[in-house]
């Protein structure tokens, strides 16, 4: 907590908001030396050339200044075709679609755009740490629900029925889900769609992870019936184009609620900057190919994580997408950041307690297998090694 | 070839030292199915061999000059380049031959300790061949890239630590 005599400067909002567990763990393993470490949510591979050199030609060229509010109109086209190709849902690059910094800005326009003081908003977890806290800012109360190993983290939708109340407005979904892998199928998303109908729900949807699934064909919530006109769907280029220090992702929606986000977005943030915008166009031009290969190794190394988890006896559902794997530890005895802080002080091997994704979180950690094939190797002998000695 | 069979040769072309245990978890098989795969594609020759890439020019004089020599070649009736590059390719110094399209027909490597050893080749033992009109010699003056890899050391991880 901050004690210094300006801290009373600070909003009561602010001050109501805690920082996210996860800190405590990068300040801890950042003083370590020969870590390895499954702590990191992002892909392993840099971008791809074809996508740098685009960047690189754009500030050649001079394009250094401004674009439109809602981004590059040739990038937002580029877009409205992308998600048609890859998940068959229809946005207008013109009215229904906003070019932002990274995801999760656009998960902060959309939830500002519609969230009113005291309004209510499911957040489903475990789930990504700045869900809840974004809802708080933007004047909401987050309303967790819990999702657990034996359903493989799956919302179930009389959960939503439990949890609604008349101020209930808004479910954010995550499929796949950070930090659980967990992919909703179509069966799941149509009986969560039902309860999104009847109580006339708003429904947040980030897909930043929607390239990256394995087993079955993924689908896209607004492409489910009824759903596209009460969806707002938060996606970019960070996971599948290993793009996450370009900051650059987008959001689609009903033209109505995407203006009022641009609204924000033009006050707030003026544009996402040109030269990511520039190299975003390039990635979905060209970038496809390079998604595959990507999405291939992640599967492989799922595979052998997956794998050594099991002879180890760390029990694991098959997370269908993202580059998560989220082992429950409970038969350790230890709690989840007791096991990541033994782990990381005994064997040098960083995960991330499940706690920090939420209650539900608490016995699971989360391990992102995309990191090397040699290195994902070590680490698992290491983790074996430290459930022996407990 | 099936698609495991090009799954495993994908992964052994990037990294020939895989081991059959990791190769077998990576791709969701058993470690005997992975064993048998690579057997039969050994047998077959579909796999030739394992070798590793080496940054000789690191801590040793040993094999530092590479040289590309562009053949011009005049084709034997009935066996047209097949025979030429035979007798070409059966020299140990010699590390790789192409047939090219365009203005060149053989495309040779040559590896030596000295140019001046490399000069010998081909002036004694390349261009006295019957059927060689003419060789245009390149000698490599620096390794950037080589089978996808790039040599030098700029590819530490930098990402920081611990991300949500």
């Amino acid at each position: 907590m901050i004690t210094e005599p300006t801290s009373k400067y600070l909003s009561n909002t602010v001050q109501s908001i805690q920082p996210s567990g996860i800190r405590r763990f990068f300040d801890l393993a950042s003083s370590m030396e020969n870590v390895i470490s499954l702590g990191v949510g992002e892909p392993d591979f840099v971008t791809p050339w074809n996508v740098i050199e685009a960047s690189y030609h754009s500030l050649e060229q001079g394009y250094t200044a401004y674009t439109a509010n809602a981004g590059l109109f040739e990038l937002r086209k580029e877009i409205s075709r992308y998600m048609k190709r890859r998940f068959g849902v229809t946005y207008s690059a013109q009215e229904e679609m906003v070019v932002t910094v990274g995801a999760s800005q656009a998960i902060d326009l959309a939830l500002r755009a519609v969230v009113n003081p005291g309004e209510e908003v499911i957040v489903v977890e475990p789930s990504f740490v700045s869900y809840a806290p974004t809802v708080t800012l933007a004047g909401g109360v987050p309303v967790p629900v819990n999702t657990y190993s034996r359903d493989d983290f799956k919302l179930q939708p009389e959960q939503i029925e439990a949890a609604v109340t008349e101020k209930t407005k808004v479910i954010m979904l995550c499929s796949p889900n950070n930090p659980t892998g967990t992919v909703l199928s179509k069966g799941d998303l149509e009986r969560i769609a039902e309860v999104v109908e009847k109580h006339d729900l708003l429904v947040i949807s980030d897909e930043i992870y929607a390239e990256l699934t394995y087993d079955e064909p993924y689908t896209s919530f607004p492409a489910v019936k009824n759903m596209r006109d009460r969806t707002i769907l938060i996606s970019g280029f960070s996971k599948a184009f290993a793009m996450t220090g370009w900051r650059l992702g987008f959001a689609c929606g009903p033209k109505a609620i995407l203006q009022a986000m641009l609204k924000i977005h033009q006050y707030t943030m003026m544009c996402a900057p040109t030269m990511a915008q520039h190299a975003a166009f390039e990635a979905l031009v060209n970038g496809q190919k390079d998604v595959v290969k990507m999405k291939e190794s992640y599967r492989q190394r799922r595979s052998l994580v997956i794998h050594a988890l099991e002879e180890m006896g760390l029990s694991c559902h098959v997370p269908g997408g993202a580059f998560y794997v989220f082992p429950s530890i409970e038969k350790t005895g230890l709690s989840s950041e007791e096991f990541a802080e033994q782990l990381l002080m005994k064997e040098q091997v960083a995960v991330v307690p499940g706690s920090v994704f939420g209650e539900s979180g608490e016995g699971h950690v989360r391990c992102s297998y995309a990191t090397s094939v040699q290195k994902l190797e070590e680490a698992m002998r290491r983790i074996d090694r430290f459930i022996k000695t407990l | 070839m099936n698609s495991t069979e090009r799954e495993l040769l994908q992964l052994i072309e990037k990294n020939g030292r895989l081991e059959t245990a990791t190769i077998a978890r990576l791709m969701g098989i058993t470690v005997d199915e992975s064993k048998q795969i690579l057997e039969k594609l050994e047998k077959e020759k579909v796999i030739l061999g394992y070798s590793a890439i080496i940054d000789w020019t690191k801590g040793t004089e040993e094999g530092a000059v590479t040289a590309m020599i562009d053949v011009k070649v005049t084709p034997k009736r009935g066996v047209g380049f097949d025979k030429v590059a035979e007798r070409i390719y059966r020299f140990p110094e010699v590390k790789a031959v192409y047939l090219m399209s365009g203005v060149y027909d053989l495309s040779v490597s040559i590896e030596g300790k000295t140019m001046a050893e490399v000069g010998r080749f081909v002036s004694e033992k390349l261009s006295t061949i019957d059927s060689v009109i003419s060789t245009t010699t390149h000698f490599i003056l620096k390794k950037y890239k080589h089978d996808g890899l790039v040599f030098s050391d700029n590819d530490e991880d930098k990402r920081i630590v611990v991300s949500p």
